[in-house]
């Protein structure tokens, strides 16, 4: 795994390379700084999903929570409340959204992608119904940078997503529940007979998921004056991407969150560097896919001896 | 043309020979100019430790490997290009220890499948589809529907279906590789009867087993391999169980069974009329003692390991009473279990066994975070000096503690499930067939573990499929029958003709 990150870091590097000779103007601070800014909410996604996919499930339905989530925050900051309060609300109503996935999944025992993709065609459509796809405008300008200044607000998003990732990388490493997320999603069964809650862990990790969709939906939309029942579209592929390419497995018990950082900012710095280099956008999507597709290529070779070494 | 020859020289006749293979993987010689030569009409075992070679061999035998050096000879015809399809083509019929069946197919299609030809797009013949497949399993006396779902066939129905599934085309070299290794005594005969119906239509049989006690009743010939070398070939009616194992291991392993008396205290586990709908058990009443190993004998799906799941929370108790020293206890988890005390190694590594992923030291700890934890955060060093120790108890072979579980060997993956459990400090100890697939070597050892164990004040509950390992190893034996304690006898007092007799009670021919 190391291997795939210092591959992918590689790649990347080379792209660095290529836009300081062609279009040095991609590193102007400017730039770095608007793309921070635009990302953190969905690192903070990829760090949730890392979870889930350690654990060995999924979640498609995070893009369409985010923007239920979105238009929670911006209705909650419409009605006057306090900014912690829209904040806890807001995140409390992801936990509620993500640990309504992780009934379905432990409960009823669904599995996870059909699961979560009722919940997001379900969420989705629920949103168009209700707000008509009308924005939620006029947000107070308390909500906006979230009362602060925009330079200030910016980095109060940036550093959030980056004390989230630090707290959570920190978790996985050193607590037990960092360990038995690991052990569910090597195999159930195994961690099962060791005597791990599996439901538990796996619902923990849905609420968790929602929860931290949530946070990622209140740093976003404090960046404008309206909120968009459309947001989030296709964010639940980008956080799958991220975790991908930063070498997790898909089918989990394998990878770490320093792998996705790693594939956020990856991701983070296509379609910038597209513009700057003059390339059509349309090339975005994909170049992603090439990305994908060299991450686990990389695995594969990587992983030494081939399946049927003894 | 090639005028006469006697009957005899025909029925030798060499079919399938390997000359001088050698293949390395990453450096390491799997396989050192090893010779096998299998004649038409005779089972030739292929016995040796895991890791001897065995399985390279076979798989460059049936062309899923390329050897490095060396030739695989058909009626002294070299196979050019071999691949699974093509030795398939030639009539060289693997069947590996797990059945490769589809579960969610009819019988009828996945003995269709491996033979109808004619393409993607050819009409299919549902009629004579199940037609066939009721022929091929009648003609080894399966009595198997051929239109039921394979995968709602037991482990030993499935097997039958692969050898139906072989038979169906030109099977010329049939390879079993363990076949008997989830087999009850009766099945196994069944099995032995197939095979050999086949050589006396003059096929060649490879056989591979770990279970040396067998081998004169179905073997003409065996070959040892040891270190990827081949040792010796000789014949299986002249070679008794303790010289083989002196060939494989390339030492006297002087006692394959090292029970030691040990002083058996007062009665730990109590179970009283314990039953569960869900699983198929009822009215199952026993006790174990410290220091004792109650074996719990049965045919496959008797109800054995289905005990040792009730036991352990992992399935639904109706009625009956479980104590622990006296106490009685609620288990409605694995969880509830552990912190009772009660520990459980499960059958079948590769479904239950170890978190392959995770490295071995977690592994071993998996079931005691809390001890290698201050508060909530884990002790990294806490945890490598526990695995550390158990790996050294326990003999662990691996290239570090930190290795992915999934990269050790089938004994000591079944070393570090015993790890785990052992780890809880267990008062009793519940081991589902501990040394299935694993070599004999790892299988004195994990004997030796048991008796370690026993030696420490544990009881033991030791479910086993291997009569001699019951009979070696349980100071008591429970027979288990239908879902129910058929009886429980003394060691002294039991054979494996009384036990048999007792596993099959009413169904007995």
């Amino acid at each position: 795994m190391t291997r795939r990150i210092l591959a992918i870091g590689g790649l990347w590097a080379v792209l660095l390379i290529i836009l300081a000779i062609q279009a040095p103007d991609f590193f102007a601070p400017a730039n770095l700084r608007d793309m921070a800014v635009t990302n953190a909410p969905a690192l903070v996604v990829a760090i949730g999903m890392t979870l889930v996919i350690l654990s060995g499930e999924i979640d498609v339905s995070v893009g369409s929570q985010f923007a239920v989530l979105s238009v929670t925050a911006g209705i909650l900051a419409k009605s006057g409340l306090p900014l912690p309060a829209v904040a806890a609300l807001t995140a409390l109503a992801g936990a509620l959204l993500g640990g309504t996935n992780g009934l379905l999944v432990t409960g009823l025992g669904i599995p996870s992608i059909v699961a979560t993709l009722a919940a997001m065609a379900f969420w989705r459509e629920f949103l168009r119904w209700t707000t008509q796809g009308a924005w939620i405008q006029g947000l107070p300008s308390t909500f906006q940078w979230m009362g602060l200044t925009q330079a200030q607000g910016e980095i109060a998003i940036v550093s959030s997503a980056v004390l989230l990732f630090a707290v959570v990388a920190w978790t996985m490493s050193n607590l037990q529940l960092g360990r038995a997320v690991y052990a569910v999603g090597s195999r159930h069964e195994s961690a099962r007979l060791a005597g791990i809650p599996v439901s538990g862990i796996t619902f923990g990790v849905f609420a968790l998921m929602g929860t931290f969709t949530a946070l990622a939906a209140f740093l976003d939309s404090v960046r404008f004056s309206q909120v968009q029942p459309s947001a989030g579209m296709g964010l639940e592929l980008k956080a799958i991407s991220a975790v991908v390419i930063g070498g997790t497995s898909i089918t989990g018990g394998k990878g770490s969150l320093w792998g996705t950082l790693m594939g956020v900012v990856v991701l983070a710095a296509i379609a910038p560097a597209l513009t700057f280099l003059g390339v059509n956008a349309f090339w975005e999507k994909a170049i992603q896919g090439t990305i994908i597709l060299a991450a686990v290529v990389l695995e594969r070779s990587a992983s030494k001896g081939g399946p049927h070494a003894r | 043309m090639e005028g006469c020859r006697s009957s005899t020289e025909y029925n030798r006749a060499l079919l399938l020979e390997a000359k001088r293979i050698e293949k390395s993987y990453g450096g390491v010689r799997a396989l050192r100019q090893v010779s096998f030569a299998l004649e038409a009409g005779e089972v030739h075992a292929l016995v040796g430790e895991n890791g001897a070679g065995k399985s390279t061999l076979i798989r460059i035998l049936t062309g899923a490997v390329e050897p490095d050096g060396g030739a695989v000879l058909l009626d002294g015809q070299p196979i050019r290009d071999n691949s699974p399809h093509r030795s398939r083509e030639l009539g060289i019929a693997p069947i590996y220890q797990q059945p490769a069946i589809f579960p969610d197919l009819t019988v009828a299609e996945n003995i269709a499948l491996a033979n109808e030809t004619g393409g993607l797009f050819r009409r299919v013949r549902w009629g004579d589809r199940v037609k066939r497949a009721a022929e091929l399993l009648e003609s080894i006396g399966a009595e198997i529907d051929p239109r039921r779902l394979a995968g709602s066939l037991s482990m030993p129905e499935q097997q039958l279906v692969e050898i139906a599934k072989a038979l169906g085309g030109k099977v010329r070299v049939l390879i079993l590789d363990e076949p008997t290794a989830s087999l009850t005594e009766r099945e196994t005969g069944r099995l032995f009867e197939v095979v050999r119906r086949l050589r006396d239509n003059g096929s060649g049989v490879i056989y591979i087993s770990h279970r040396l006690e067998e081998l004169p009743r179905i073997a003409d010939r065996i070959t040892v391999l040891r270190d990827g070398e081949t040792i010796a070939t000789v014949s299986a009616a002249d070679t008794d169980s303790r010289e083989l194992i002196r060939l494989m291991a390339g030492r006297d392993l002087s006692a394959v069974f090292p029970k030691r008396e040990v002083p058996i205290g007062e009665p730990v586990l109590r179970v009283r009329g314990l039953t569960s709908e869900a699983v198929g058990i009822r009215d199952i009443t026993f006790e174990v003692r410290a220091g004792e190993i109650l074996g719990f004998a049965g045919l496959v799906g008797a109800g054995r390991t289905q005990v040792a799941e009730a036991v352990f929370g992992l399935a639904k108790i109706d009625a009956g009473k479980i104590r622990l020293n006296e106490s009685r206890v609620s288990i409605k988890s694995p969880g509830d279990a552990i912190e009772a005390g009660i520990a459980y190694v499960p059958e079948d590594r590769r479904r239950h066994g170890v978190a392959a992923e995770l490295p071995i030291r977690a592994n071993m700890t998996l079931s005691i975070l809390d001890r290698v934890s201050n508060g909530p955060m884990l002790d990294e060093d806490g945890e490598r000096i526990v695995a550390e120790s158990w790996a050294q108890d326990l003999r662990v072979k691996a290239a570090g503690l930190d290795a992915p579980a999934g990269s050790l060997s089938g004994g000591n993956q079944q070393k570090v499930a015993i790890a785990r459990a052992l780890a809880t400090g267990p008062k009793v100890l519940i081991v589902d067939e501990p040394t299935q697939g694993i070599d004999v070597g790892a299988k004195a050892e994990c004997h030796r573990i048991l008796c370690d164990m026993a030696a420490r004040g544990v009881a033991i509950l030791m479910i086993s499929s291997e009569m001699a390992e019951i009979l070696g190893m349980s100071d008591r034996i429970a027979v288990m029958r239908g879902g129910t304690i058929a009886g429980i006898v003394n060691r002294a007092d039991a054979t494996a003709e009384s036990l048999l007799a007792m596993a099959l009670g009413g169904s007995a021919q």
